[in-house]
């Protein structure tokens, strides 16, 4: 039995089990902070409703969700059909691999963490594009079209962020990125390259399709996008990828810039989990507090801007590097 | 069997379709159509090649039942043509008909016929701002809006008895006075909206993404407004000074100092900036009158219980939220109206839509069909 313990299989049987609870435990906890905080915004009494606080709400939804009758359209693509919302969420269980809580915390300890993570959740984007082909509706395969070029668009600018860091840091793991900042915040990475999370965090709010970048699935334009003929635990699997998505960003960004598990007084793991569910908050406010841009602004955003000043900063922090 | 060789509409329209682009509908259901609307819409990608609004899925013959009910019956359905401006359509109906048959008002139904109205015109602006954003992709506004169009409800709701489909104007006066609870809440009201109005400017009309969403996008020119009539805010916005209540005035609109806002930009922007000073002109309006308020009687005694108004005819135009509305009244001596004809200002005001649309984006399109403020049962009657 004790020779069971120590493998590498082991670790990952309950780091995968671990995570799935964790995924599950976050979509909780983020779609009943998305109803507060947008309740609280609006100033509605809705999350009020079920419970105290509204705090049960979430499982009726779950319930309905789960109880809705799984619904196929007529012309659709089955098997892609049904293909897209398993993808979307197969992926998910791999980000969170290689995010380090903390020191201790970490499933897998890999070399190449940060690419792990941007490569899987690229997967995400074909689910969106199959889903959207797949449904055999017309505003579905505006919304696929519009998920890939978006994606596209939007993939560059965050690997020319994360390559400035891995270019400062030396290298692509993501707790010895952790381990090289500091405790208190100007000792993070955000202070030296503030350009850098102000690129990587918009690019972020694209990747995961989050208001004001949720085009995809605009749903005064395009009905609801990708998902317009999705019901059910279809569009529900949609859903629990695109909260994790927000909790992954979450995590990689404080990882990469506002120093991880690093902190004072508090475990490590605490102040990692304050630090991704601020961004997490920030993400939400803004979800609700901005109109949409339209789809020629959001590109224009990405190759006239973004991508340029991603390779300034690129360029600055070489020839940084290289002097000091 | 394809489905449009069964519809008239897709087959006309899919006749000149191009190879290499797709029709879609937009609605019935569609979101942002703000009701029953269906858009045929050709495009290329992204962008719109030709569209075509398909009316008649609300169709309930309004002006036919205008000849078979008699003068009276016909309030209520004047509150369900225009459900968010129904005061309107109230005053523009009971004018034709007082002008018909030569029905003195009292001043005072006068000056609470244009508090009323005025609140009700703020309540459709709110209504139409907040739904408006619900179109640019902005949630919360609309939760905005309606808090204050909540409270706005709740004060017509003390006099006219319903929330939406008011039917409060009667021949000769109104329904029932309004008293001093009334005046008080309607002043408290005033003073909260030109706040509210300040938070709505810094939280939406400065925003960046709401601008570069709206400058520029869905011009209408002067002559494609002056082709196809259209009237209201969508006038306004295209630099074409025209109000009912300055043009023609009816009522005691003569007696109020205010002025009529116009910008000339013509795009989504300017209708947007029209509507948003409208509603402050309309809390100039309202405590200009409360100001104002004559003692007297709040109906004409002396109007007739039955009414029969000598042979002729009458028309009638009242400004609403969105543009001219008119009424055509025809009499042959009888209880009931020969004829009745309604001038609906959305429906002018949604046909300059097919050309100006050519070329646009289809998030452009969606904005713009929202800045027309439509509603839908104004255009089917």
């Amino acid at each position: 039995m004790s020779g069971i313990i120590g493998t590498p299989l082991f670790k990952i049987i309950v780091g995968l089990v671990t995570v799935l609870m964790f995924i599950g435990l976050n979509a909780i906890l983020l779609g009943y902070g998305e109803r507060k905080i947008s309740g609280f915004i609006q100033r509605r009494l809705g999350p009020y409703a079920v419970g105290p606080h509204g705090i049960f709400q979430m499982m009726v939804d779950m319930v309905k969700l789960m109880t809705k009758q799984l619904v196929t359209p007529k012309q659709a693509d089955k098997y892609l059909y049904w293909a897209a919302p398993l993808i979307a969420f197969m992926a998910v269980p791999v980000l969170f691999i290689a995010i380090p809580f903390s020191p201790t915390f970490t499933v897998l300890d890999v070399n190449l963490g940060i690419v792990l993570i941007l490569a899987f959740a690229g997967l995400n984007v074909l689910a969106l594009c199959i889903g959207g082909w797949g449904s055999n509706n017309k505003w579905s395969l505006l919304g696929a079209a519009r998920s890939v070029s978006q994606f596209i668009a939007f993939e560059v600018p965050i690997l020319l962020v994360a390559l400035a860091i891995a270019m400062m840091t030396g290298t692509l793991n993501l707790s010895e990125i952790v381990n090289q900042q500091g405790n208190f915040p100007w000792q993070w990475n955000i202070v030296v390259q503030p350009l850098a999370f102000v690129i990587f965090f918009v690019a972020s709010l694209a990747e995961m399709n989050r208001v004001p970048f949720d085009l995809p699935e605009g749903e005064s334009e395009l009905t609801a996008g990708y998902n317009t003929e999705y019901g059910g635990m279809g569009f529900g699997l949609f859903v629990l990828a695109e909260y994790t998505h927000v909790v992954v960003a979450s995590s990689v960004m404080t990882a990469l810039f506002l120093g991880g598990w690093k902190g004072p007084f508090l475990p490590g793991i605490w102040w990692f989990l304050l630090k991704m569910y601020l961004l997490c908050f920030i993400i939400i406010w803004i979800r609700w507090a901005y109109p949409r841009v339209r789809f020629d602004q959001l590109l224009n955003l990405s190759w006239k801007y973004l991508i340029p000043a991603g390779i300034i900063n690129l360029l600055a922090t070489a020839f940084l590097v290289k002097l000091f | 069997m394809e489905f449009w060789k069964e519809d008239f509409y897709s087959r006309k329209f899919a006749e000149k379709k191009r190879d290499d682009t797709i029709i879609v509908n937009m609605g019935p259901q569609h979101p942002a159509t703000h009701g029953v609307l269906r858009v045929l819409v050709e495009l290329y990608g992204e962008y719109i090649v030709r569209s075509e609004c398909v009316l008649g899925y609300l169709h309930r013959m309004q002006e036919k039942m205008g000849e078979v009910k008699t003068f009276p019956q016909f309030y209520p359905n004047t509150g369900r043509l225009d459900y968010a401006h129904a005061l309107a359509w109230n005053w523009a109906y009971v004018g034709a008909v007082e002008k018909l048959a030569g029905i003195e008002v009292p001043e005072r139904a006068e000056y609470i016929r244009v508090i009323t109205t005025e609140l009700n015109r703020i309540s459709s602006h709110l209504l139409w701002w907040g739904v408006y954003l619900l179109d640019l992709g902005a949630f919360t506004p609309v939760m905005y809006a309606f808090e204050d169009r909540e409270i706005l409800l709740d004060i017509l709701q003390k006099i006219t008895g319903s929330r939406l489909t008011y039917t409060y104007f009667r021949f000769g006066g109104v329904f029932q006075d309004i008293d001093s609870k009334f005046i008080e809440q309607t002043k408290t009201f005033c003073k909260r909206m030109r706040s509210r109005l300040n938070l709505y400017r810094d939280f939406v009309t400065e925003n960046i993404i709401f601008r570069k969403r709206v400058e520029g996008v869905g011009v209408f020119s002067k002559d494609l407004i002056t082709k196809y009539g259209a009237t209201g805010p969508v006038a306004r916005g295209s630099g074409i000074k025209y109000d009912v209540r300055k043009a023609e005035p009816y009522g005691v609109y003569d007696k109020f100092d205010f002025e009529i806002p116009v910008e000339e930009s013509g795009d989504c922007l300017a209708r947007y900036m029209v509507r948003m000073k409208e509603i402050e002109q309309s809390l100039n309006i309202i405590e200009q009158a409360l100001e104002g308020l004559p003692e007297g009687d709040f109906r004409n005694k002396k109007a007739p219980k039955i009414l029969k108004p000598p042979p002729g005819e009458a028309y009638f135009s009242v400004e609403s939220a969105r543009g001219k509305v008119g009424i055509y009244v025809v009499s042959d001596g009888g209880l009931n109206p020969y004829r009745v004809k309604l001038r609906s200002p959305t429906y002018s005001n949604l046909s300059l839509l097919n050309e100006a649309s050519e070329g646009m984006l289809l998030a452009d399109y969606v904005a713009t069909l929202g800045s027309l403020d439509l509603v839908i049962p104004e255009i089917d009657k």
